[in-house]
């Protein structure tokens, strides 16, 4: 190939072309937006080389927006490409780039952030901490994640997207099946945002075993807090495993090793079953943050304690340590025979039972309680019924002779909707909901927020309920197109009024930021849902040392038992606080990553070998570097709070 | 809430019951029928679950809405209680414990020889898939199709998998699930039809540009017309030479074709059962007898996992 051809498109397409159009517009709007404004200094000093919590968690929220976005059109795009028979809207290729990258974008670059967002927010201030254990690892963390996004986002401009699906199967991945840099960019992107990824897990474990309030044993943390343990326990388990996959993955396609090819003694296998080893703990790295937002949300609108806290964390620990002994499920179909099949058929259908009791646990926490329906609670509600219905096909699908006829169909892909989309983008929204006022000191319009979630709600089951009738009638997953005669038409007609419903519902909730950003009033307490744990103890907007003094801790629930039972929470005087100081170091780092990345693409050697020395210099820096942070003192504690009580 | 429940369970009933079954829940054999029986089955079991967990909520938001409450009512602090944890883990362990037994005899029901045929010798077929074709080998009739399957009825047969390319999945909804073709290995699939008929067959697993079409027709016929089509075949079709086995390989659709022959004798497939990579798969003796080139299997120290 010659040195241009390899960064074009290999199936230039108008729609492209407009996007591409469309990408360098805004680029030029941002950049000559921040110079009139006079706003690169603000953006340097406050954003790109903060290593504040709350800020990184800020940024995590925004770029998941943005990513939800990006993979809502390539939903749609190939919802509306099914939704008749012989549609001539897309062709194969352009399907195929469209699938994977929706699922990879979706997972990697949408959920994850999400969870990292209400995470780096929520986290340390429901524990009574004042940052992460290492916060510029943390900001590390994120700019990592943020350029592994950009570089993933790129690909469809600049020499075409990875086609062979999320899971992205070898050998169809392999150079001899899929010849353009696409699956290049899905090796590099994920594996840098990945790294990002195992730092977070290890930062978090750290600030949440050592960093808690006195007297918040680990028994009286949070459920989100307990939930955020466990997921991390998880990352830090899972993670390597992608990392060394995708690194096996790079050398086959760029280097000329065997380990997945079809020739030389490659084994397909084990790359799926590697990537299973780390895809299924990642779906609970997915769902756990949202079990621990839901139980928030429940308890403080049923204005109840959560019923069975101990069972709700044992049964998370118990869901962490099977959600690793399930991979195999996902191909009970390559020829393991019958016991095989049998050991973890069994295991898959016993996490159903940890499951179970988590939805027992909230259904009881409503009992005598004065439930409220606000907008995170209406999502919490809808989320019951449709994670139930996602979750009793995860056992169908665990009974493997079954499974011989659900696998790789359109059954399939309704099962883990209904688990992904109530479990964690409802929960999602409901964070979003619930945290936006600590966020931004004002509330987000409740109407049009009820409105959007009974939307997104009905529409979901619009979207994947039809989906689970079409894959018993036979449509397997990833078909571009399919014939009249199939009789699939009417249900993917339905799947696609859905799909647009779920899209009318996300515009909603933009329409909703944008709605209560003007007129919503600024008036309102740092505590608007009379809430339960810590987090809401601090003032609105949360001062950069979180909490002045430390407080101390008695239940889970030390908030609310400070409101109703007059248990002092702040308790001696004002001391100085040693807070970290900003650094540019980490956005620079990743940046040179980002241009590490591309090179790696595309196998541009010296740029690499370039990049590659300038991250070890990176790092050495750091090491060699001076930086004992800073003091707040007293007295700028005292005008700090002093204001803020005043607002 | 309820009117969801209600739609959802309407539509259930009229699907189900409704007047042209789903493919797959109209079985036209036995291991398709096992399946079929276990997803009603799991379906009956998960429904009453997904009904008590609605009842339970409509309960709960009926009973206890602020709205319907005394303005001073504070609820109360509820720890949990050892009788409802244990019904709400005990319910489900029985569930599971039931489902997992039923699994666990269906698994080996659809890894074996079907219900009901052990008597008869199988009739053993390669299928092999190339992008985006499947190439089907009678090495007992010596014939060869392509991208379309004849079968007897009231026959076992055991189809065995592999690919030349990408993993593909060998799929007949009607006779029975799924399984892999690898290019490292050979699966066996043990189906069988109890009803004449046309059935559609796919490759089920995503194998790139070509895959939505990567279908075949599956003819199901007696004995006596299976043995006619095959002497047919026999006196009009073409041999089938390693030159022209290696164009079909050659990426792309084709239509339906007819040789005598199989390429299995210049292009033998993945050596051995399991070619090497023994998934620690438990195939039936029977089957084993029937191999001749099953005597590798019992060496492979090959494993996946
Ligand atoms: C009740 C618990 C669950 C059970 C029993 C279960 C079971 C399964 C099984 C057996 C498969 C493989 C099916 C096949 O390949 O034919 C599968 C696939 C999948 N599940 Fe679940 N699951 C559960 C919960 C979840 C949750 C909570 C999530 C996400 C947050 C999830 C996401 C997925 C995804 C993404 C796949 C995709 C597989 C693919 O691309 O091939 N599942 N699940
Ligand atoms: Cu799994
Ligand atoms: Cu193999």
């Amino acid at each position: 190939m010659d040195f241009f051809d390899r960064f074009a498109i290999p199936h230039a397409s108008p729609a492209i072309y407009a996007s591409m159009v469309a990408i360098g517009l805004t680029v030029i709007a941002i950049i000559a937006g921040l110079t009139y404004f006079k706003k690169w200094g603000y953006l340097w000093r406050e954003w790109l080389t903060t290593v504040d919590h709350k800020r990184i968690g800020i940024m995590y929220l925004i770029s998941a927006l943005l990513m939800l976005f990006r993979g809502g059109v390539d939903a749609i795009m190939m919802r509306a490409q099914l939704a008749v028979p012989d549609n001539k809207l897309l062709d194969a290729q352009h399907y195929n780039e469209i699938f994977t990258t929706h699922g990879i974008v979706m997972i990697i670059f949408m959920a994850m952030p999400f969870i990292m967002a209400l995470m780096n927010f929520v986290v340390p201030l429901q524990i009574g901490a004042r940052d992460v254990a290492f916060p510029r690892l943390n900001a590390l963390s994120f700019w990592l994640f943020f350029m592994g996004a950009m570089l993933f986002n790129i690909s469809f401009v600049i020499g075409g997207s990875p086609d062979a699906g999320w899971t992205s199967y070898f050998p169809l991945a392999g150079t001899e099946f899929s010849e353009s840099v696409g699956s290049n960019y899905y090796m590099i992107a994920i594996q840098i945002a990945g790294l990002g990824t195992l730092m977070t897990g290890i930062n978090f474990i750290t600030t949440i075993l050592k960093m808690r309030a006195p007297g918040m044993k680990l028994m009286k943390m949070p459920m989100f807090t307990w939930a955020s343990l466990v997921t991390n326990a998880i990352i830090v388990f899972a993670f390597p495993v992608l990392t060394v996959l995708l690194a096996m993955g790079t050398m086959d396609r760029l280097f000329g090793t065997h380990f997945f090819t079809t020739t030389n003694g490659g084994m397909d296998m084990l790359w799926a079953n590697f990537f299973w080893v780390w895809g299924h703990p990642e779906v609970y790295i997915l769902i756990l943050p949202a079990f621990g937002i839901y139980s928030e949300v429940i308890s403080t609108f049923a204005r109840r304690n959560l019923y069975g806290y101990k069972s709700m964390v044992g049964s998370m620990v118990i869901i962490s340590l099977l959600s690793f002994l399930v991979w195999t499920h996902h191909f009970f179909t390559m020829g393991q025979g019958a016991l095989t099949n049998s050991i973890f058929s069994i295991t898959t259908m016993a996490i159903a039972v940890p499951t179970g009791v988590k939805l027992f646990n909230w259904l009881f926490t409503l009992w005598k309680g004065k439930i409220e329906i606000t907008t995170p609670m209406l999502y919490s509600l809808l989320f019951i019924p449709t994670f139930t219905i996602g979750g009793v096909t995860g056992v169908m699908l665990g009974m493997s002779a079954a499974d011989y006829q659900y696998h790789n169909t359109m059954f399939l892909v309704a099962h883990f909707h209904m688990v992904i989309i109530p479990g964690v983008v409802f929960a999602m929204l409901a964070g979003l909901t619930f945290y936006w006022p600590k966020m931004f000191g004002f509330m987000l319009n409740e109407k049009i927020g009820k409105l959007s979630a009974w939307i997104i709600a009905t529409s979901t089951l619009l979207a994947f309920v039809p989906m689970f009738f079409s894959g018993l009638d036979g449509q397997a997953r990833r078909m571009y197109t399919y014939s009249e005669s199939t009789g699939f038409g009417p249900w993917n007609m339905v799947s696609f009024i859905g799909a647009a419903g779920l899209a009318v519902g996300f515009a909603l909730i933009v329409y909703n930021i944008y709605y209560s950003t003007r007129y919503a009033s600024r008036d309102i307490s740092s505590d608007p849902w009379d809430a339960r744990s810590l987090e809401w103890a601090t003032h609105t907007p949360v001062p950069e040392y979180n909490f002045a003094i430390l407080p101390q801790v008695k239940s889970s629930e030390a908030f609310w038992d400070a409101k109703k039972h007059g248990h002092e929470l702040f308790q001696g005087e004002y001391e100085k606080i040693h807070m970290p100081n900003n650094s540019g170091v980490p956005f620079i780092l990743s940046c040179i990553f980002f241009v590490w990345g591309f090179s790696f693409v595309f196998s541009l050697w010296i740029p690499l070998i370039l990049t590659t020395i300038g991250i070890f210099v990176c790092m050495a820096y750091r090491s060699f570097e001076k930086d004992h942070g800073h003091y707040i003192t007293v007295a700028e504690i005292e005008e700090t709070e002093n204001n803020l009580r005043g607002a | 809430m309820k009117w969801v429940l209600l739609t959802f369970i309407f539509t259930i009933a009229t699907v189900l019951t409704g007047c042209e079954p789903l493919m797959v829940l109209d079985p036209k054999g036995p291991q398709a029928e096992t399946q079929a029986k276990d997803i009603m089955l799991s379906i009956g079991i998960m429904s009453f679950i997904v009904l008590v967990v609605f009842a339970i909520l409509i309960f709960m938001l009926t009973k206890y809405r602020a709205s319907k409450q005394s303005k001073d009512y504070e609820p109360p602090h509820i720890e949990g209680n050892i009788w409802v944890e244990t019904i709400c883990v005990g319910i489900p362990v029985l569930i599971v414990i039931f489902l997992s037994i039923v699994s666990v005899q269906s698994n080996n029901i659809v890894e074996a020889t079907p219900k009901g045929y052990g008597d008869k010798e199988p009739l053993i077929i390669y299928a092999s898939s190339s992008n985006w074709k499947w190439h089907f080998s009678y090495p007992e009739e010596n014939i060869e199709t392509v991208n379309y399957l004849y079968i007897p009825t009231d026959r076992p047969i055991e189809f065995k998998l592999y690919s030349y390319g990408p993993i593909t999945s060998f799929w007949i909804p009607q006779l029975g699930g799924q399984k892999y073709a690898m290019s490292d290995m050979v699966n066996t699939l043990h189906l069988a039809a109890d009803v004449p008929g046309e059935y559609m067959g796919r490759n089920a697993n995503f194998s790139g540009k070509g895959f939505a079409e990567n279908t075949f027709n599956v003819k199901a016929m007696s004995e006596d017309k299976f043995d006619d089509w095959v002497k047919e075949v026999k006196k009009t079709a073409k041999p089938l030479t390693e030159e022209k086995f290696a164009k079909l390989l050659e990426p792309g659709h084709l239509g339906q074709s007819t040789y005598t022959g199989t390429h299995l004798e210049f292009l033998p497939p993945p050596e051995g059962e399991n070619g090497g990579h023994n998934h620690g798969s438990s195939h039936s003796s029977k089957a084993e007898k029937h191999d001749n080139s099953s005597e590798t299997s019992s060496e492979s120290e090959h494993h996946h996992q």
